[in-house]
């Protein structure tokens, strides 16, 4: 799956997309985020405030219990600031 | 059946044009209601905003924010323009311009339309100082989700 990230979880990530094959034991939303937190010192360090992180399924804003399976892009990102 | 027109754009926003635009042509509107959100100058400490935005999650929020309220109230047209790129004090951010046959639906319906702009559609504010000091991310409020809040049921 892609993945995505903006603002500063995209900073601190230091990568604006890239591919990755989670293992199958990451099934959800909050999965995946504690699946990422272990990938390196940028990760935890980006993920280290889960609250402040918002996530979009295939551009829909999704909760820590929705399942991934068959979600071809995820974004990761800071509560939103525009208007 | 409300008229919709919601863009993302990096161009300048001319409000004046849209309030005219959606009336333009129709006799059946009693009301126009906007807002124009502006981007401030934090008493002369800021030379810019960047406004990063998720490209297609954007336009696809902004439009499906647009249509709950088209459904939630009766307004004969609704406009949503939201810019993104590099925007300097006293330069349009957004503007909502909402037209209906008679006030109310107008007023609630761009006023719901911005509480859920501004904590669902992706758009990110970065601050750029005038005097080059480390620029910043601007944080949600809490008061934004208050504000949105209010709008249930």
């Amino acid at each position: 799956m892609k993945l995505r990230y903006f603002a500063w979880v995209r900073e601190r990530i230091g990568t604006a997309e890239e591919t990755v094959e989670p293992p199958d034991s990451v099934a959800t939303v909050g999965d995946l985020l504690g699946w990422l937190q272990g990938r390196g010192e940028t990760y935890a360090f980006a993920l280290a405030e889960p609250d402040a992180i918002r996530v979009a399924l295939d551009q829909d804003h999704a909760e820590r219990d929705a399942p991934i399976a068959g979600v071809r892009e995820v974004a990761l990102f800071p509560p939103m600031t525009g208007g | 059946m409300a008229t919709l027109r919601t863009l993302i754009t990096a161009d300048p926003i001319d409000t004046a044009g849209e309030i005219a635009a959606i009336q333009a042509g129709r006799s059946d509107i009693g009301a126009v209601v906007s807002f124009t959100g502006l981007c401030r100058d934090e008493d002369g400490r800021l030379d810019a905003l960047e406004l990063e935005h998720y490209p297609g999650m954007a336009e696809k929020e902004i439009g499906r924010i647009a249509a709950q309220a088209a459904e939630r109230w009766e307004v004969s047209a609704l406009t949503v323009i939201h810019r993104h790129g590099r925007i300097r004090p006293g330069e349009t951010i957004v503007v909502v311009v909402a037209a209906s046959t008679h006030r109310h639906a107008a007023f609630e319906a761009a006023e719901f339309v911005m509480d859920f702009l501004k904590t669902h559609a992706p758009f990110w504010k970065k601050e750029h100082a005038r005097d080059g000091t480390p620029t910043g991310w601007v944080a949600a409020k809490a008061s934004d989700d208050d504000a949105k809040a209010r709008w249930k049921d």
